[in-house]
């Protein structure tokens, strides 16, 4: 692992993402088959979607037998799945609409099932769709995979997109349910496609990488529909398989020297799986993988993960210096996350009634009943800190 | 397919800075003939800055003429270009390519599909630009 950190370290400043076009023409060429079950599925939706993108500007009459044609030779595979992902994540869609195109196309997911996944009425997710392929059609967005200059960039949308999926599956942004498992699922498979397809990627692997780790937490994170910190969860029920395979590809990822941002996040979530105990936690390499990840993407929301990571590896007070600076605290005072780590770290500074304030703060913004119902529960055992404290 | 390229730009008082005026002026021109001679071009104008502009609207039924743009924006329509692309990725290229400092400074550049009116022939001539 630390191999793979000094690699990172020195190679990423310099050099953006090579593409290496042999590299995903011959692996697209030497294929595997893809689940019988998905492919048939896929391909009849793809009868009755409008992705197909015919020379002519309308589709010509009679274009049945074309279409059937088109399906036969749309056989090779993974160029065809190529250019329904780069379709459905064409910048020029909105980000819910590339979400729902590609659950619905490549995901075979229906129109219900991703109105239920989305929390949505179906009508509006039906709608979503008709508007998506409607802008397809008439501003003419093309089927086609992107000149192979163009494809850097427009990965970067491809990667969102499947990372958006995750993350509603991975905390509803609303609702008691802490994880939707299917949208999990669904993204790690779309971001094994997406490895499969174009491999060699750096940042596909640490996107596929990171998900995997997040996931191999579930079973421990969400336990009778209680939100369980990383620190306290019973790490015999994290899936030690996700994690080994997940350390794997970040490693293979940071060995490529071109880190980044999923590759980083990825190996942070590494760290944290590695360790036996949350006691065991690298925090020192934590911090330091944040700090990376800060000069990549200077978010506050990063810059609080970092000074909490280095408020963990031992300098409570600093870390709680950096997050009270106005570059944090200034920008997520809405973000109830903000409040809540203040919130962890008073606590472990003892300073009972400022971490209550705090947790209050944090319970009044949060947005999802599960993580309500657990700043309420540490608000409460704070009382009964700070009753011991005073019998003391 | 025809796309109408229309240039937003922020208006300054003094315009862009000398240095620049030269340069966008010549990625202009160099668009220009480029498009003209790959066949694409179908028309290209700077429009005069919104000090000039005049609105007409129908209001109640009545018609109101008043001074100025549409609408009091931040950007503010310098220009357009309309080319002739196979596809959106053709057209967002060629839009890549149109500087938009022209009234001052950075700005943007909205890509509209012109819907194909079956029946109407389209000038297949680039225009005398």
């Amino acid at each position: 692992m630390s191999e793979a950190f000094a690699a990172a370290l020195t190679c990423w400043p310099e050099r953006g993402l090579p593409l290496n076009p042999a590299a995903w023409i011959t692996a697209a060429a030497h294929r595997k088959i893809i689940d019988a079950a998905r492919r048939e599925r896929t391909r009849m939706e793809k009868q009755d979607s409008l992705l197909y993108e015919t020379p002519t500007a309308a589709p010509p009459p009679g274009a049945q037998a074309e279409e059937a044609e088109l399906e036969e030779t749309a056989m090779h595979y993974p160029d065809d799945r190529l250019r329904l992902i780069f379709t459905c994540c064409h910048p020029a869609l909105n980000p819910e609409a590339q979400v729902a195109l590609t659950l619905r196309t490549l995901g075979g997911l229906s129109t219900p099932e991703i109105a239920k996944a989305f929390l949505l009425p179906e009508a509006t997710l039906a709608q979503r769709l008709v508007r998506a392929k409607r802008k397809i059609q008439e501003a003419h967005i093309p089927y086609e995979i992107p000149r192979p200059e163009r494809v850097p960039e427009r990965l970067g949308p491809v990667r969102t997109v499947i990372y958006l999926i995750f993350n509603e599956g991975y905390t509803a942004t609303s609702g008691s349910d802490l994880v939707r498992r299917d949208l999990c699922a669904e993204a790690i498979r779309l971001g094994r496609l997406l490895n499969e397809l174009l491999p060699d990627e750096a940042e596909s692997l640490g996107l596929l990488a990171l998900m995997l780790l997040h996931d191999s937490r579930r079973d421990a994170r969400n336990v009778n529909g209680a939100l369980v910190t990383l620190e306290d969860q019973d790490r015999s029920l994290w899936d030690r398989r996700a994690i080994a395979e997940g350390s794997q590809l970040v490693e293979k990822a940071l060995r490529m020297g071109r880190a980044g941002p999923y590759q980083l996040q990825a190996a942070i979530a590494a760290l944290h799986s590695q360790a036996s105990a949350a006691e065991e936690t690298d925090w020192r390499q934590i911090a330091a993988l944040y700090r990376l990840l800060l000069q990549m993407n200077p978010s506050p929301v990063i810059a609080l993960n970092c000074a909490v990571a280095v408020a963990m590896s031992g300098r409570l007070e600093e870390g709680l210096e950096q997050i009270d600076g106005p570059a944090i605290s200034g920008a997520l005072g809405n973000y109830y996350l903000f409040h809540a780590a203040r919130a962890d770290l008073l606590r472990r500074l003892e300073r009972w009634p400022e971490a209550a304030g705090a947790y209050r703060q944090a319970a009044g913004l949060a947005t999802n009943q599960v993580e309500r119902d657990f700043l309420e529960r540490r608000l409460r055992e704070l009382s009964s800190s700070q009753t011991d404290d005073a019998r003391r | 397919m025809r796309y109408m390229m229309l240039i937003y730009s922020q208006e300054t008082e003094s315009g862009p800075a000398p240095e620049d005026v030269e340069r966008i002026q010549a990625a202009h021109h160099a668009l220009i003939e480029e498009a003209s001679r790959k066949g694409v071009l179908r028309g290209a104008q700077p429009l005069a800055p919104t000090s000039t502009a005049t609105t007409v609207r129908m209001q109640n039924g009545a018609m109101l003429i008043v001074d100025g743009p549409f609408a009091e924006t931040k950007e503010q329509l310098a220009g357009y270009y309309i080319l002739d692309c196979d596809n959106l990725d053709q057209a967002i290229e060629w839009a890549e390519k149109i500087p938009t400092g022209c009234k001052g400074r950075e700005g943007s550049i909205e890509i509209r599909p012109i819907p194909e009116m079956p029946g109407l022939t389209r000038g297949s001539q680039p225009p005398n630009v």
